[in-house]
């Protein structure tokens, strides 16, 4: 149960990450605040849109999908179940490469970091290692 | 498990309330910099150039910085008539400013490259506006991005946001506008060379510049 409680609250910290890189590459709001610059750098290359949406939006998508299955999961008739978990894990496997792709990019190619990216690879990563942790943990007893 | 909920539910509203804050805080481009000032007056200045001032001909460019068709110039024939017109010291190339009004930003564009300028890192600037065009597509504020440009280029930031915010040379551009249009330009890039317009049905390349130019400065052919 802690398992899904903690990556529901990592995946709603993202979805507010992702939510507000989304609405900024739609126009809403100014500049990004970012800090170093290099937020509105990466944000205007043109890695920051793939098949006509922005990437941002593909984040908005993961993190709503991982939060409702962590939420499901933790409800008293999923709770001994591993399929919720499973899913989870899958999901965070892709939300890590895609995150790691979009990294390399900033790194090597952009030349310039995105502090809201960084930091939303790291809360993915952390799903998809407490993920791998709940699956490598008994499932719970639930009682009759 | 509802203390989990609580917890949730608090987490979720301190998350909307930031976000909110973050979309809302955010500083515009100040207007200074980026509307047509009501009084235009003449500083004498007359464009940026790149060149010998001895060159037998002058080529004078109405260019905008939001401007597709002139960051496609800027970037793919413009170092090619630096390297054989430009620095040859057959050409001296005049940038002047022509804001088009369908495009949002290219107005404050324009005082960046100014404000660089007042630094002499104009042409870097310039370059850097062009060469990262990525900026033009989006409609997003490029505020911090300007400034991470102007950075870029060598400029001082501090004179350079205090030149931004005090739209020091809004009147300059407008001028350039005005002096445009008294030149019939209605579209950007506008050249002159000579004094004279190239009328074109595409865009120029360097090899139109490099014909032109010899044109004006080979001696006529005797039969």
């Amino acid at each position: 149960m802690r398992h899904r409680q903690t990556i529901a609250v990592l995946a709603l910290v993202g979805w507010f990450i992702a939510l507000y890189l989304g609405l900024h590459a739609l126009g809403f709001g100014g500049e990004l605040k970012c800090g170093t610059g290099g937020c509105d750098t990466v944000q205007t290359s043109r890695w920051a849109v793939l098949f006509g949406i922005p990437v941002a939006l593909y984040g908005v998508a993961g993190y709503t999908v991982i939060l409702a299955v962590a939420l499901v999961g933790l409800q008293p008739s999923w709770l001994a179940r591993r399929g919720p978990i499973l899913l989870i894990a899958a999901l965070a496997t892709g939300g890590v490469l895609f995150s790691g792709w979009l990294t390399y990019l900033e790194l090597f190619v952009i030349l310039a970091i995105c502090r809201w990216c960084v930091t939303s690879a790291v809360l993915m990563t952390a799903i998809w290692l407490v993920s791998l942790h709940a699956l490598r943990t008994p499932a719970t007893r639930t009682d009759p | 498990m509802n203390r989990f909920y609580v917890m949730l539910g608090v987490l979720t509203l301190a998350l909307g309330a930031m976000l909110v804050y973050l979309l809302k805080s955010n500083p515009s481009a100040p207007r200074a910099a980026t509307e047509a000032p009501a009084t235009v007056l003449d500083d004498g200045f007359r464009g940026f150039t790149l060149g010998s001032d001895s060159a037998k001909v002058e080529v004078t460019e109405y260019s905008d910085f939001e401007c597709p068709f002139c960051a496609s110039f800027a970037a793919v024939q413009m170092p090619t008539i630096r390297e054989q017109l430009i620095s040859t010291g057959k050409v001296r190339w005049r940038y002047r400013d022509f804001p088009l009004p369908i495009h949002k930003y290219s107005r404050y564009a324009a005082h960046a490259a100014q404000c660089a300028g007042e630094q002499g890192k104009f042409w870097e600037m310039h370059d850097q506006l062009f060469f990262n065009h990525g900026w033009a597509q989006t409609g997003q504020n490029p505020t911090a991005l300007f400034r991470s440009f102007a950075k870029a280029a060598g400029a001082d930031l501090g004179r350079y946001d205090t030149c931004m915010s005090a739209g020091r040379f809004a009147s300059r551009i407008e001028f350039s506008v005005q002096e445009g249009l008294q030149r019939n330009v209605n579209g950007t890039p506008t050249f002159f060379v000579n004094g004279t317009e190239v009328r074109s049905s595409r865009l120029p390349t360097s090899d139109d510049f490099v014909k032109l130019v010899d044109g004006l400065t080979s001696p006529p052919r005797r039969k």
